[in-house]
């Protein structure tokens, strides 16, 4: 009590000494601190802002058919987002239905049965695998995985499943190359390190007494995996999915290299498609000034804002429900 | 008048330093000519000490530019309509002339050894033509062994000029593209697979068998790709050659167009090369700085008389010498500040 109090009288003493800053400092950090949250608020809602009135007339002048409808002709200026949300969404998709087994793979791998050694260097390397830019990726899917795509992948399997009734229709087309399938393969190797990630945090809290004593039982390593690691952490895994899902969905210069850019719609994987994000990234530079498509393209933005939204809002909620069960 | 002389005198004895002082100009927008324009910079600025910061952010961007008046001119590879200009007080001429070519990726075909026309091109990128062994190609190829080959069309995915003037061409010679598709920076594409850029198309010609593209001509000559032949408007097959191309710019109807947006697409004559087209330089009638306005136009003038050289070497059109003397019509009777002319030669 003593000491504290003249802790307190030697501060005011101090605070005397130097009146102007003590009295202002305290008062301008606050705000400082203030103005840095607010600011982030304010950003983002400018950025809705501009986003929606950008496109309103966009929106004025289709409809609200303009989310569907899969014209997209710049001649006769004519608009749909149609196209490019299925393109969004199916890419995005097809991404974590690839990436979540291997994630799952590699995390329990990594956090279970790799000796000592061998976990570092394969930590790394996935991190290494989050740190390497977009475009990058997007040379390297249109210069490697595209001709191996063309050559060795879609010839026998539009040959195998083109052929069959209803999925057959998923496997129709002239091998390409380029694709809705090979835009997801791409896009599902960057999201693997922020999902890969996610799980082995989530695989190493569990807690080493609960596995144990599961083992102690007598359960294999899968059983342990099915039964215990994964309900143990099945809330956070879902927000690890989701997390990756909404990287997808706005990916964009990887995607353009690789997905073929056809403004039409088709239910194949490997038929050419387009994305929201790259569509915007090839229309932009020669879209006119107050233009119907420039204002489009705005649109297609605020559509892309709209369901990343949904996407992390539906995540949260995916969560909190598994936390009450 | 004297002290003025004095002055430069001393300017150039002075050399670089007066280099210095010169107020730089800057353009934006076609990506199309971006790489003579600045190669123009470089011999330019050697020259008088002016130099040019031309940004290559594509037409459409550039048009903004221009129009906010943020650049000393504009690019842009498609003419600006003319009520456009009139709104905008603009002056619109040709800078230099380029060409498009149709590119291919067939086993066994050389350079130049296939045939096509302008009808079988639009009914290709229309997906009514599907198979390289179509009777309608082997009709204009009977020496050449075409395979039974799935043909896939490969257009620009990205807006741009190059898509405009091909666009252009086909609209001109098939009247179901005209009324179905249209031209414009990016159309609707009935058939075929978008690559980003020339080297987007290139690269996905050279990835897929059977595929068919189209791209500038400086790209396919600099990367020795495998062109067509095509047929002109007055029946002859003509290979992608500099020579056809002055052959159109010289069978142009510049007299006849309005703000210079004569059309070099399928043009008349025996050697012409049927997609030709030119790329233009906007410049404000009314410009906010009459000596910054007469730079720019000096920039041109030099490049129009002396620049010529440097456009052959990166295999684009000079101007034909009527052309430029029209142009330079136009800058002294249009380009004013106070009243005046920026300009007089």
């Amino acid at each position: 009590m003593d000491a504290t109090l003249t802790g307190n009288q030697a501060a005011s003493a101090m605070a005397a000494a130097r009146k102007p800053t003590g009295r202002l400092s305290d008062p301008l950090f606050v705000g400082v601190l203030w103005t840095s949250g607010i600011f982030v608020l304010i950003l983002l809602g400018l950025i809705i802002a501009m986003l929606f009135e950008g496109g309103l007339p966009a929106l004025q002048e289709f409809g609200i058919s303009f989310l569907w409808s899969t014209t997209w002709n710049p001649v006769t200026e004519k608009f749909g987002a149609g196209v490019m949300v299925f393109g969004t969404i199916f890419s995005a998709v097809i991404a974590v239905v690839i990436a979540l087994p291997l994630s799952f793979g590699i995390a329990f791998f990594l956090t279970e049965i790799a000796p000592g050694p061998l976990r570092r260097p394969i930590g790394v390397a996935i991190q290494l695998l989050a740190a390497i830019p977009s475009i990058i990726y997007g040379m390297w899917g249109f210069f490697v995985i595209v001709p191996l795509m063309a050559a060795y992948v879609q010839p026998p399997l539009i040959e195998l499943l083109g052929p069959l009734p209803v999925i057959g229709a998923l496997f129709q087309g002239p091998p390409l190359g380029a694709g809705m399938l090979t835009a997801g393969l791409i896009m599902a190797i960057m999201i693997l390190p922020f999902i890969t990630a996610m799980f082995v945090e989530v695989l190493e809290s569990v807690p080493p007494m609960i596995k144990e004593s599961a083992y102690g039982v007598g359960a294999t390593t899968y059983e342990v995996y099915r039964n215990v690691s994964v309900p143990y952490g099945r809330t956070a895994m879902v927000g690890a999915v989701m997390l990756g899902l909404g990287r997808a969905l706005g990916e964009t210069m990887a995607v353009t290299f690789v997905i073929g850019n056809a403004t039409r719609m088709s239910a194949s994987l490997f038929a050419p498609g387009s994305t929201i994000a790259s569509t915007i990234a090839n229309e932009f530079p020669e879209a006119g000034p107050g233009s119907l498509k420039l204002q489009s393209l705005l649109e297609l933005g605020f559509i892309l804002f709209v369901i990343s939204f949904i996407v992390l809002a539906l995540s949260r909620l995916l969560v909190r429900s598994k936390l009450k069960g | 008048m004297k002290l003025t002389r004095i002055l430069s005198a001393a300017a150039l004895t002075f050399g670089l330093s007066s280099a210095a002082f010169a107020a730089d100009i800057t353009g934006a927008g076609a990506t199309f000519p971006a790489p003579v324009y600045q190669a123009w910079a470089v011999a330019y600025k050697d020259k008088s000490g002016t130099g040019l910061n031309y940004q290559s952010i594509g037409s459409g961007a550039g048009q903004t530019q221009i129009f906010n008046r943020t650049v000393d001119f504009g690019a842009s590879d498609a003419p600006v309509a003319g009520d456009k200009l009139a709104a905008q007080k603009l002056l619109q001429f040709p800078a230099v002339i380029g060409s498009v070519v149709a590119i291919v990726n067939l086993d066994g075909i050389a350079a130049n050894q296939l045939n096509l026309t302008g009808p079988v091109l639009a009914d290709i990128y229309l997906g009514k033509i599907t198979k390289w062994n179509d009777p309608k190609i082997a009709a204009l190829n009977k020496g050449s062994q075409l395979p039974d080959l799935a043909i896939v069309p490969v257009y620009r995915s990205d807006g741009s000029g190059t898509t405009f003037v091909f666009a252009s061409y086909l609209s001109a010679v098939s009247p179901e593209w005209k009324s179905n598709v249209g031209a414009a920076t990016s159309v609707q594409w009935p058939a075929g697979a978008g690559g980003k850029g020339n080297e987007g198309v290139a690269g996905t010609v050279k990835n897929t068998k059977g595929a068919i593209g189209y791209v500038e001509y400086i790209y396919a000559s600099s990367n020795s790709l495998i062109t067509t032949q095509l047929q002109n408007k007055a029946g002859k097959f003509v290979a992608p050659t500099v020579p056809s191309f002055q052959a159109a710019a010289a069978n142009a109807d510049w007299a006849g167009a309005k703000d210079f947006a004569a059309s070099m697409i399928d043009t008349p004559g025996e050697t012409t090369w049927p997609i030709t087209s030119a790329t233009f330089i906007l410049l404000p009638k009314e410009p906010k700085s009459g000596p910054q306005a007469a730079e720019v136009i000096k920039f041109f003038d030099w490049a129009f008389k002396d620049g010529g050289a440097i456009a052959e070497k990166l295999h684009y059109i000079p101007l034909p010498a009527d052309v430029a003397n029209r142009v330079r019509e136009a800058w002294k009777t249009e380009v004013k500040f106070d009243g005046k002319p920026v300009w007089m030669n």
